[in-house]
C-alpha cells in the first residue's frame, strides 16, 4: 500500500515537470526523455546485480561475525568501524545500500547501519572523483568533506540514545 | 573555463565488476550448499524486489532530467549568497531536500551556485542535504532495499546534519579561505 502511493507520488511529480517542460520547449522535453531513458537503461545491470547480490550474500555472511563486528552490542567502536567501512565502500548508486540490508538481515545493530550508510553516501570516492570535483571546485569539495565527518558518528548516536528504528 | 561535466555513466565498471563476483559467487555458494529449492526462494524474493524498484528508478531519472533544464539557477543562487547567514544555510538545505535528481544534477546545480556567488558553506549544506535527506534519493534507492520504518529514522536522524556541516564549513571557510590563491 505504502509503495503504490509512493509511486504514485512520484509519477505525479514526473507528469507535472514533465509538463512544464513540454510547454515550455517540446524539443527540450524530448531530448531530456531520451537523455532520462539512457540513463535508466545503463542503470539497470547496477540494480539487478545490487538487489539480487544482497539476498545472496546475506544468506552466506556467517551471522556471528556479523554480530562481533557491527552487532547491537558493540556500540561506538562498532560504529567507528561501520562508518570506515562506508567511506572504504565504492560508489554507485546501489552498492553500498545492497550490502547494508546484506548487514541488517545478518544480525548488524541499527545504528551501525546508519553509520555505515551515511558515511557510504558521503564519503563514497568514486562520486566525489566522477561527480563531484569536475561540478565543483576541487577546494570545496574538500571542506565538503572535511564538515562531513563527524555527521555519521551524529546520527548513529543520535538513533543509540532514541533507540530506533 | 570550467571543466566539462562527465555524463557518461557505463553500464559496468570496476564497482559493479567487485559486486558481481560477490554476487555469484554467493549464489553459488548457496546453490551449492543449501540446494535449489532455498536458492529458488531468495531468487524469487529478490527478482520481486528488482520488479518493484524499476518504476521508482524510472521515474527518478525522468525527474532528473526536467529539472536540470526547469531549475532557474540565477534566482537559487541569489537566495545563498556569502551574506545571507543562517538563512541561507536553512534556504540551502531545504533545497537540498526537496531538489529531485540525481548526481548529475545537483553537483553542477551546487557549482552554479557557487559561481553565482553563493558561500561554500551553503553549498555544503545544500551538497549534505541532497544526499542525506533528499527524498527522490530515499525513496528511489533506499526504501526498497530497507523499508519505510528505517529509512523514516535515518531521514529523521539526519535532518540537522546538513546545517551543523554547513555552520561549520562557513566558520572554516572564513579562516582558510583568504591563505589561498584564487586557482578557480
Amino acid at each position: 500500500m505504502t509503495a503504490l502511493l509512493v509511486d504514485i507520488f512520484l509519477w505525479a511529480i514526473v507528469i507535472v515537470l514533465g509538463l512544464m517542460l513540454a510547454a515550455r520547449s517540446q524539443p527540450m522535453f524530448l531530448d531530456s526523455l531520451r537523455f532520462a531513458v539512457r540513463e535508466f537503461i545503463a542503470l539497470l545491470p547496477r540494480i539487478a546485480l545490487g538487489m539480487l547480490g544482497s539476498g545472496f550474500i546475506a544468506e552466506i555472511l556467517p551471522q556471528e561475525w556479523m554480530m562481533a563486528w557491527f552487532g547491537p552490542g558493540t556500540g561506538p567502536l562498532g560504529m567507528v568501524i561501520a562508518a570506515v567501512a562506508g567511506a572504504l565502500t565504492p560508489g554507485g548508486p546501489v552498492i553500498g545500500f545492497a550490502l547494508a540490508t546484506t548487514a541488517l538481515k545478518s544480525g548488524a545493530g541499527a545504528p551501525q547501519v546508519i553509520a555505515y550508510t551515511i558515511a557510504w553516501a558521503l564519503f563514497a570516492l568514486q562520486r566525489v572523483i566522477i561527480y563531484e570535483i569536475p561540478a565543483m571546485p576541487a577546494r570545496v569539495v574538500w571542506l565538503r568533506v572535511l564538515v562531513s565527518l563527524p555527521l555519521p558518528f551524529l546520527a548513529a548516536g543520535a538513533a543509540l540514545v532514541v533507540g530506533k528504528p | 573555463m570550467s571543466a566539462p561535466v562527465r555524463r557518461n555513466r557505463r553500464a559496468f565498471d570496476w564497482s559493479a565488476a567487485v559486486i558481481a563476483a560477490l554476487a555469484i559467487s554467493a549464489a553459488v555458494t548457496v546453490f551449492v550448499r543449501d540446494g535449489q529449492a532455498r536458492f529458488l526462494s531468495i531468487l524469487t524474493d529478490d527478482l520481486s524486489l528488482f520488479g518493484l524498484m524499476l518504476p521508482k528508478v524510472l521515474a527518478g531519472c525522468l525527474i532528473g532530467a526536467f529539472v536540470t533544464l526547469l531549475l532557474p539557477r540565477e534566482t537559487i543562487a541569489r537566495w545563498v549568497g556569502a551574506e545571507s547567514g543562517i538563512a541561507g544555510i536553512l534556504v540551502a538545505t531545504v533545497a537540498g531536500a526537496i531538489l529531485p535528481g540525481g548526481p548529475f544534477t545537483i553537483y553542477p546545480v551546487a557549482g552554479a551556485f557557487l559561481a553565482a556567488g553563493a558561500d561554500a558553506g551553503a553549498a555544503c549544506a545544500f551538497v549534505i542535504s541532497w544526499t542525506l535527506i533528499g527524498y527522490t534519493r530515499a525513496i528511489v534507492w533506499e526504501l526498497p532495499f530497507f523499508g519505510l520504518d528505517f529509512v523514516t529514522w535515518r531521514v529523521i536522524f539526519s535532518l540537522p546534519l546538513p546545517i551543523i556541516a554547513g555552520l561549520l564549513g562557513r566558520w572554516l571557510w572564513r579562516y582558510f579561505a583568504p591563505l589561498q590563491k584564487d586557482g578557480a
